[in-house]
């Protein structure tokens, strides 16, 4: 099998602020009803980490599941263990009414590192990146500048977000063009 | 003459020189200055040309309303038109040329225009330019063009970068005057979170100016207290060179901010646009001085009196020796107190209010200066420059009583509210007789999505003028903003004043010709007469003799014009000003750059740009590229010299012959799922989906509600529950959109999931004889035509990669599209180049894609189709399924104009001399329609030269088309001359379908 190439194949910037393709990462996109426990676990399991409320990123070393929609979360995990996750929750699920596909190769993943992060974002989403408003354990579905995006954070000082595969060049030369800019000195840096 | 105090001079740094140039020529200043002050400083007191009379126009007022002073600013990619020098910081360096003038600011031909003044009153060039029609536009719009038009447009690309901020916060505070720090205090020590913005390059406004004591202070000391107090609040953010652009619906306001303006190092963003989403507005915008009506009030000299007192105090530039001060309110007698504490001649206070009395006329008494009651300028004396001023009663028709040399005047009409971003949502406004001005008005506010009105003025913004209350006034406002109470307000000693007189003409019986040299509107040179006649001629709407005259409709859009200018309209109508009302404050509130707008996006960012996970290999290999929706894609891979059309027309022989590839990523890849999905499937497409097997494929149409076609492509049945299907390039989000829409707003008890799955295969299309052959060399499936028939699909791995496998094909050959996971395209692209070596492997691109769908007779969406184009009418009536009692789009084609059998159909059209027909090319029929145009039967939608007939081939809607096979039509071409096509079947290669059955 031949190796899987990122979109981005390993771009990165350096800076105040970095910018980093985070490489090939497994993505399983999930529609069901997420208060059902047997859709709730099989989740947890496929992604080693919490399952989210509404508006969530439970986010573990493993992988991570994040809340999409009222009857969408996207679970991440390791790119080689994508197919046999959407195995598993197919197998999980069999009989109720769900869609689990494997969606690692549509999008890209890009993570920012850096104190200055926040306003980094703040030069392309419109929603609200106050450390009161936006937190680690949070996902928010988004656009940055003129394309879709959702953005949850790792820590105080790192983010990563997803954005579509088509445009992950896009996104990467915004967020290094917000990056090299000063900083605007608005919101209280971690 | 104006030129620079000896001492004073509170906002400059006298040890810190700045050299700058005007039009070439050297000059200098201080730190602090503004280029105004600076041209003042150095005796540069003509600045500019007005628009239409190019008459010499001074500097009026020290601000961002001045309306003369327009400068273009820098050099090359830095160069921006129609800066107000009064905004524009000093900095080393700095190059300024004045506008609108040829050859020379001092000698400008264009001046003559003014001789012909009376010759070109409102309305003008309605009247005069209507007639004959044609002219407009080749004789007298490219003159008045010339003659007319402020700065230069730039030549150069913008040098500079441009970013964009969302910031979310409590409170948004417009106005970093006293009354912006009072409400600041308030909200900021109430824990709201605070952005406040100062469109200057300083805090407090006037009132230092003005000698306001705070507190028991001096301004200039509180505000510092003030700042400093807030700067050490981490809830409120101080922003200096950032103006209040806007407010729009939902709390939403533009902050225009200026990065390097001021400096002359140049590095970084130059503006930055704030996007604020704010739970409340204070609007501490304060007030501008109005002028005041008489004639020669637009020759150089003449300026606010607030303006005056400002150059005086803040930056020691005096505007003349001796400056006559005219006025119909006390607070314009600051200005001679002003003057004469910097040793300056006030020869005159001329009070249009026949008995002035109170503290500020006592005192200027006392200072010695003669204030002349009842009285107006009759006229002002000078061209150029202001040589005296002659005096009238103002009761009277301005008689000359006498007349006072002097060289500058200090006029002052009052003041208006800057009741702009009130207004600017829907804030209403209410006249205050006393104030003689608009403010707004408490009970009609802007409100937001609670209801509650969200822009809360404050200071002299809401009409409250004396220091005392200003600060009472935003203290207030502050809290409100910030839904808590907030302490004590801060307190100010009151200086009491005498009431105002509205005077809106001066004298008030002033003669035809005195009116007409009475200016309004000096940017756009609008006289009181201009008016008057405006409303003579029946423009008796504020709005609609605004347009006419042009009043208010500069790039200062009347700051200074507005109310003296609807005043002189009410006064003229016999009306009294409320009734008149005023025009639409829209924003912005002073321009803003266009690159501010478009943020980063330019260059590379200027639009999304998609990317085929093939995309990097096109690129190195010679891919011509076209936009398809927001995707690039090869439009054909050149070789050496080849033309686009000879590398073209190799790409489809190759593949005719040979083996082709095309990367067909971009094509659209829904997955539907779920227990109803053959349901939806069925009212989604046309035809009955919801029979086709696991493993099979079928060509579908997907019309809208309204019955016209708006996609095809094939439909793979995956499992009992699931359906992917493919979609046009340009059309997967759309469909993706319509299909959620159904099923959340119409069908949202179906169990129907749907996922866009566009992006997670790259999928190349292996087209051609050796099709076959190249995959069995890659290794890993049996594609045999039994095991995978004509329209099957499979799954298994081709050169160790997992892939699914359509056999489907698009251009008549034997044809396999393979889907594999994006992050491997590449690898099988690579793969299927190197095997497909010996078989003469070339890519193509989507042209020779279109050229061999068109010579098979298939439709393109977006060519055949084009909004109004139901299926029936391109022969696709087979994929229309008669047994379903329904599908998206069938109620809409039963109605009388889309089931009339008149509707022009798919055809063939092939010319008799093998060119190729004209794109969108009409036949036309005999006879004309009612307004004397050929009548049409027939329409061009797809035209190519075919290599493989090597003749024009084409498609056409015509009139009963399937009924007049062999008929021939003609069609024109754009240079009168006609081509004849012979009506034949769409289908001109290979009609039996052997190719791509084997």
């Amino acid at each position: 099998m031949s190796e899987v190439v990122s979109a981005l194949h390993g771009r990165r910037t350096e800076g105040s602020v970095a910018v980093r393709d985070t490489g090939p990462r497994g993505m399983i996109q999930v529609r069901g009803d997420l208060g059902a426990e047997a859709l709730q676990s099989v989740c947890r399991e496929v992604a080693g980490s919490g399952f989210p409320g509404q508006g969530g990123a439970e986010v573990s070393d493993q992988g991570a599941v994040l809340w999409m929609s009222p009857d969408e979360v996207l679970v991440l995990t390791a790119r080689d263990r994508a197919a046999e996750g959407v195995t598993r929750i197919g197998a999980a699920l069999a009989g109720t009414h769900h869609l689990a596909v494997d969606v690692s190769d549509a999008r890209a993943v890009i993570a920012l590192e850096g104190a200055g992060l926040r306003e980094v974002l703040a030069r392309l989403t419109p929603a609200n990146m106050h450390p009161e408003a936006f937190r680690p354990g949070q996902m928010r579905r988004t656009r940055l500048a003129q394309v879709a995006a959702g953005i949850w954070l790792t820590s105080e000082t790192s983010a990563e977000l997803i954005c579509f595969r088509s445009v992950a060049d896009y996104v990467f030369d915004l967020l290094a063009n917000a990056a090299a800019s000063p900083a605007v000195g608005h919101l209280p840096v971690a | 003459m104006s030129t620079r105090l000896a001492t004073g001079g509170r906002l400059i740094d006298r040890g810190a020189r700045v050299e700058f140039t005007f039009n070439g020529k050297r000059l200098s200043g201080y730190a602090g200055d503004t280029l105004a002050s600076a041209m003042l400083g150095a005796g540069q007191t003509l600045m500019g040309r007005s628009f239409k009379y190019h008459r010499p126009r001074g500097v009026v007022a020290s601000g961002a309303e001045e309306p003369n002073a327009l400068m273009g600013i820098g050099t090359d990619g830095h160069f921006e038109p129609n800066q107000r020098a009064t905004t524009q910081e000093l900095f080393p360096g700095l190059t300024a040329r004045s506008q609108n003038h040829w050859p020379s600011l001092e000698f400008d031909v264009g001046g003559i225009n003014k001789h012909l003044s009376r010759f070109l009153p409102a309305g003008f060039y309605y009247k005069m330019f209507i007639h004959p029609r044609p002219f407009w536009k080749h004789v007298y719009e490219p003159f008045i063009r010339q003659s007319a038009g402020l700065g230069a447009a730039p030549r150069d690309r913008d040098a500079d970068t441009y970013e964009h901020y969302y910031a979310h916060v409590d409170v948004l505070i417009a106005g970093g005057g006293i009354a912006g720090l009072a409400a600041a205090l308030a909200a900021g020590r109430a824990g709201a979170k605070v952005l406040l913005v100062e469109q200057a390059g300083h805090w407090g406004g006037r009132a230092p100016v003005d000698g306001a004591v705070i507190d028991g202070k001096p301004a200039e000391a509180w505000i510092k207290d003030a700042v400093q107090t807030l700067e050490d609040m981490d809830n409120v953010d101080l922003r200096l060179r950032c103006m209040a652009a806007g407010v729009y619906d939902h709390g939403y306001a533009l902050c225009y901010e200026r990065l390097t303006d001021h400096l002359a190092d140049k590095a970084g963003p130059r503006h930055r646009l704030w996007r604020v989403r704010a739970g409340r507005i204070v609007t501490a915008t304060g007030a501008i001085e109005r002028p005041l009506s008489f004639a020669g009030n637009d020759i150089p000299g003449v300026m606010l009196a607030s303006a005056v007192r400002d150059y005086v105090v803040n930056w020691a530039v005096s505007p003349g020796d001796r400056t006559v001060v005219v006025t119909n309110n006390d607070d314009a007698y600051r200005t001679a107190i002003a003057l004469k504490k910097a040793g300056l001649e006030v020869p005159a206070v001329i009070d249009a209010r026949a008995a002035p009395e109170g503290p500020l006329v006592e005192e200027v008494k006392s200072l010695g200066v003669k204030v002349l009651s009842g009285k107006a300028i009759a006229k002002v004396k000078g061209r150029k420059f202001v040589t005296g001023v002659a005096i009238a009663a103002q009761a009277g028709e301005g008689a000359v009583l006498e007349e006072i040399a002097c060289d500058a005047v200090a006029v002052s009409g009052g003041w208006s509210p800057v009741v702009h971003l009130w207004s600017h949502c829907g804030g209403k406004l209410t006249w205050d007789e006393a104030q003689a001005a608009f403010r707004p008005n408490p009970d009609k506010g802007p409100t937001g999505a609670d209801g509650a009105v969200f822009v809360i003025p404050a200071g002299a913004a809401n009409g409250e003028m004396a220091t005392s209350s200003v600060l009472s006034d935003a203290h207030a406002a502050g809290a409100k903003a910030a839904g808590a109470d907030a302490g004590d307000a801060p307190t100010a000693e009151v200086t009491a004043e005498g009431p105002i007189a509205p005077v809106w003409m001066m004298p008030q019986g002033a003669k035809p010709e005195l009116r007409a040299k009475a200016w309004l509107d000096y940017q756009n040179d609008v006289k009181v007469s201009d008016v008057q006649l405006a409303a003579r001629e029946g423009f008796e709407s504020v709005e609609h003799a605004k347009r006419y005259t042009t009043l208010g409709m500069a790039t200062d859009q009347g700051k200074l014009s507005n109310i003296n200018g609807l005043a002189t309209l009410a006064h003229a109508l016999g009306e009294d000003i409320p009734q008149v009302g005023t025009t639409t404050f829209r924003p912005p509130y002073t321009p803003i750059s266009m690159g501010s707008i478009a943020g980063e996006a330019r260059g590379a960012l200027f639009q999304p740009l998609r990317r085929s996970p093939l995309h990097g290999w096109h690129e190195a290999n010679g891919a011509d590229f076209e936009p398809v929706g927001h995707w690039r894609r090869p439009y054909t891979f050149k070789r050496g010299d080849e033309s686009r059309e000879q590398s073209v027309a190799r790409e489809i022989n190759n593949t005719r012959q040979g083996l082709g590839l095309l990367d067909a990523s971009t094509l659209g890849k829904i997955i539907v799922k779920g227990p109803d999905a053959g349901r939806f499937m069925d009212m989604l497409y046309t035809n009955m989906m919801s029979t086709l097997a696991p493993g099979k494929c079928r060509y579908g149409l997907m019309c809208s509600e309204n019955g016209f076609l708006m996609d095809d492509g094939v439909v793979a049945r995956l499992d009992e529950d699931t359906f992917l299907c493919h979609t046009t390039s340009g059309g997967a989000d759309r469909v993706h959109a319509h299909m959620e829409e159904w099923l959340q707003t119409e069908w949202w008890d179906w169990k129907v999931y749907t996922a866009n799955l566009t992006e997670q295969y790259a999928q190349i299309a292996v087209v051609g004889p050796k099709a076959r052959k190249v995959l069995e060399k890659l290794g890993g499936m049996d594609l045999s035509a039994e095991t995978l028939p004509f329209m099957g699909w499979a799954t298994g791995t081709l050169a160790g990669i997992p892939a699914r496998v359509f056999r489907i094909s698009f251009s008549g050959e034997l044809s396999f599209e393979v889907a594999v996971a994006a992050g491997q395209g590449l690898a099988l692209w690579e793969a299927l180049m190197e095997a497909g070596q010996e078989f003469g492997v070339m890519p193509y691109g989507t042209e020779a894609l279109h050229v061999m769908r068109a010579e098979k007779g298939f439709i393109m969406i977006g060519d055949e189709t084009e909004g109004t184009v139901i299926p029936q009418d391109l022969g696709l009536s087979w994929a229309i399924s008669k047994k379903k009692d329904d599908y998206i789009g069938k109620r809409g084609q039963e109605r009388e104009f889309l089931a009339s059998p008149d509707r022009w159909k798919l055809v063939g059209l092939q010319t008799l001399d093998g060119s190729v027909l004209p794109e969108g090319a009409y036949a036309v029929a005999e006879g004309t329609n009612a307004n004397g145009q050929r009548n049409t039967q027939g329409r061009v939608t797809s035209t190519y030269h075919s290599p493989t007939l090597d003749r024009g081939i084409a498609m056409g809607l015509v009139k009963d088309g399937p009924d007049r096979m062999g008929e021939v039509l003609t069609f024109p071409r754009v240079d009168g001359t006609g081509v004849e096509a012979r009506i034949v079947s769409p289908v001109f290669f290979d009609p039996e379908g052997e190719k791509q059955n084997v």
